[in-house]
């Protein structure tokens, strides 16, 4: 029983638990992605260097409240300084919106031209994150860092398995579902929610309904920046700040996406999930528990480990070639790439 | 009115011939991409050793030398390669300070220096596989090989009665070449390795590889990776979930970073980085602090190294084309003959210019074992949040 019970903790501590934390940070990042492709019909390449901007100013703001002594309690300031780099954020997009974007948008520029000025737009966000808090790793999380550490959960339960639970996790977790269900509220039940729902499924006949287009733009820039500022200090408080980190994010974020269903918000959250537990489980090295499990006799010698940890992008990577060939809509119903 | 133009005309050839020629040397280092934290005190580096030179006015008769710098991205072989190209084709380079990581100076070194003639010296390539690549007596680097690193990283662990280590590495040149030979001479001294597990860098996250590390387990876990990439985040991995509580800490995990980083939870652990407790050294740190950058930074007192040799061996071949030159780093690192320090740079031109030999010190204590730095490491622990210096090897 208590071998049993080790496995479980184990499994818990190594697998589940990373995996849910990392998978609710892709998640939060694709919804963002999904909602671009969604309302405006491009994927955005920028969305790694928004989450980037998005915490850049958050860590600014947090750094100016530790300054003057206003803290969280236990919980990371960070929090307190989210709604200003939300703020600010948005205010980029929409600048961005103005300046490039709309351009394109009464060209009606085919979606493949979208896609290159989100690059263009990408490297410039590249340059201004790193112009406005430098190339370097910054570490802004403060207030406990352990909801419960591995020492102090062997201690209480007399397991030699210690269970870590991060409070970054717990508030990448809680965050990511209150997010969700806002977002969920907002375009299920309000007024510019159905309207952005209406213009995502037909452009034309929402026009005909006098639905105005560029409202509907800038809500989606809003939300769009809530988003990504959100997902990307989440993820600066699970591990760390660094511009090059947040800019390799897009890929696992766009797989997550397009796993899920492009323009598709449940898909997004589906696939975050989908995509950071392939990359865990696929590579876990199953010595640990099976030795708890089986008897001494049968005790593995070697690692038992599927495939070697190199291959864990191949594995999310293999799951997206394979949604794409059988369902190229996505796991959820979202609009074929 | 002719004999006016004529006289200008004179008076502007002989001006043109004191004027002596402008040298350009190639800064090729990663200021974008993983290295990017540290490449700029290594161009401060590389450029604090061309200002001295150009205020001796002593190589090859005053000549100036101006450092152009080009980015290697440290892991995009076709945009160093590029890069490299455009040093040499357009700017006109003489010599190349770089590149950084191994891999892309790999390839520079074959596509770019090669059929070019250019002379490179890089500051931090370390894999093995730069010892014996075809390089035309081209290429040389102050940076140690890495297959002499992992013999040391072998020798401190036995020594401390560690004989079961989990190891992980950067999958690069640099962390599959140090792994490689750290595993090979680990094992010959009667240790084991519980699992190889390879990293990407500045990927998203790193649960998948500290799970599979905890399940070979081992006392410690060896980090062949960067001290702010992949590298710090097993480490901050490994540490959250108590996986592994003591770690041993190679050259690329070597920084104030780390320690500012993660804090407490790291004391204990140990490592080893290039190093040397020499007069030279504290020179270099002294004319860092004076120039407003960090000579404890990775690779600084390497990179002024190179740029250093560079010059001296123009000096003695009398000549900036790669073909004369090349010979000559070596007889100038190695002497024997009068020995240089960091800030001593004008006086080893003129002894040079005299005829006379010297022996380079440098920084860094260079001496070259072909075109490798024999280098010394200087074995550390972790303690209180600092770096603690156990003895040097």
């Amino acid at each position: 029983m208590v071998d049993f019970l080790n496995a479980i903790v184990a499994l818990l501590n190594y697998v589940i638990v990373p995996a849910t934390s990392y998978g609710a940070q892709l998640a939060l990042g694709a919804l963002g992605v999904t909602l671009i492709y969604g309302i405006l019909r491009f994927s955005n390449f920028a969305h790694g260097d928004t989450m980037a901007f998005g915490t850049a100013i958050t860590i600014l703001v947090t750094w100016l409240f530790q300054s003057w002594g206003i803290g969280f309690g236990p919980l990371p300031t960070a929090l307190l300084a989210l709604p200003f780099g939300i703020a600010v954020t948005a205010l980029l997009l929409l600048g961005t919106d103005r300046m490039v974007y709309r351009f394109y948008r009464r060209q009606k520029a085919a979606p493949v031209i979208l896609v290159i000025v989100s690059m263009g737009v990408m490297f410039i966000m590249n340059g201004l994150v790193r112009f406005v808090i430098g190339v370097q790793e910054q570490n802004f999380a403060d207030g406990a860092r352990f909801v419960i550490t591995a020492t102090q959960f062997r201690n209480l339960t007399g397991l030699d398995e210690g269970l870590a639970v991060r409070t970054s996790t717990v508030i990448t977790v809680v965050t990511a579902v209150i997010v969700v269900a806002a977002l969920f509220w907002f375009l299920n039940k309000t007024r510019s929610g159905k309207s952005m729902r209406a213009f995502s499924d037909n452009e034309d006949l929402a026009l005909l309904s006098g639905i105005n287009p560029e409202r509907v733009v800038m809500i989606t820039w809003l939300l769009v920046a809530a988003l990504a500022t959100t997902a990307g200090v989440l993820y600066g408080l699970d591990k760390s700040f660094k511009p090059f980190t947040y800019y390799q994010l897009l890929l696992p974020i766009f797989a997550s996406a397009v796993v899920g269903g492009l323009g598709n918000p449940v898909g997004a959250i589906l696939g975050g999930f989908v995509v950071a537990f392939s990359e865990v489980t696929f590579t876990y090295a199953w010595k640990k528990v099976l030795t708890y499990l089986l008897p001494a006799s049968l005790a593995p010698d070697s690692l038992v480990q599927l495939l070697s940890t190199d291959y864990k992008f191949a594995v999310s990577f293999a799951i997206l070639v394979v949604v794409l060939l059988f369902k190229p809509t996505g796991l959820l119903k979202g609009k074929s790439v | 009115m002719k004999k006016l133009l004529l006289a200008s005309a004179a008076l502007a050839l002989v001006a043109g011939g004191a004027s002596a020629q402008d040298i350009k040397i190639g800064i090729l280092f990663g200021f974008t991409g993983p290295l990017e934290s540290i490449t700029p005190a290594m161009d401060k580096s590389a450029e604090m050793a061309i200002k001295e030179v150009n205020d001796s006015k002593a190589l090859l008769g005053g000549a100036t030398v101006e450092g152009v710098k080009a980015d290697s991205t440290c892991t995009d072989a076709a945009a160093a390669t590029a890069a490299a190209q455009k040093l040499v084709t357009s700017e006109k380079v003489a010599a190349i300070v770089g590149g950084d990581c191994s891999g892309v100076t790999g390839a520079v070194l074959q596509s770019v220096a090669r059929p070019n003639g250019i002379v490179m010296v890089s500051p931090s390539a370390t894999s093995p596989a730069l010892s014996t690549a075809a390089d035309d007596d081209l290429f040389y680097r102050t940076a140690p090989s890495d297959a002499h690193q992992g013999d040391i990283m072998a020798d401190v662990l036995m020594k401390r009665g560690v004989k079961k280590v989990a190891l992980t590495y950067t999958n690069n040149d640099y962390g599959k070449g140090l792994a490689d030979s750290f595993k090979a001479a680990f094992e010959k001294a009667g240790g084991t390795v519980t699992i190889e597990a390879a990293h990407e860098d500045g990927k998203a996250d790193y649960s998948a590889e500290v799970a599979a590390l905890a399940a070979a387990g081992g006392d410690v876990l060896v980090v062949a990776g960067y001290v702010d990439q992949g590298g710090k985040g097993i480490i901050q991995g490994a540490l959250d979930a108590g996986a592994f509580k003591t770690f041993y800490l190679p050259d690329g995990m070597y920084g104030d970073s780390l320690l500012k980083a993660i804090g407490k939870p790291l004391d204990g652990s140990f490592g080893d980085v290039p190093g040397i407790d020499s007069e030279g050294h504290k020179k270099f740190l002294d004319m860092a602090k004076a120039a407003g950058f960090d000579g404890t930074s990775s690779y600084t007192g390497e990179s002024y190294d190179a740029a250093a040799l560079i010059m001296l061996a123009m000096q003695a071949a009398k000549s900036d084309k790669g073909a004369d030159f090349k010979s000559k780093i070596e007889s100038v690192a190695n002497g024997p003959g009068e020995k240089i320090l960091p800030g001593e740079l004008a006086k080893g031109l003129k002894l040079i210019a005299e005829g006379k030999p010297i022996d380079y010190e440098g920084a860094t204590g260079v001496h070259l074992l072909g075109r490798d730095a024999a280098g010394s490491y200087r074995v550390y622990t972790i303690k209180d949040g600092q770096h603690v210096t156990d003895y040097y090897q």
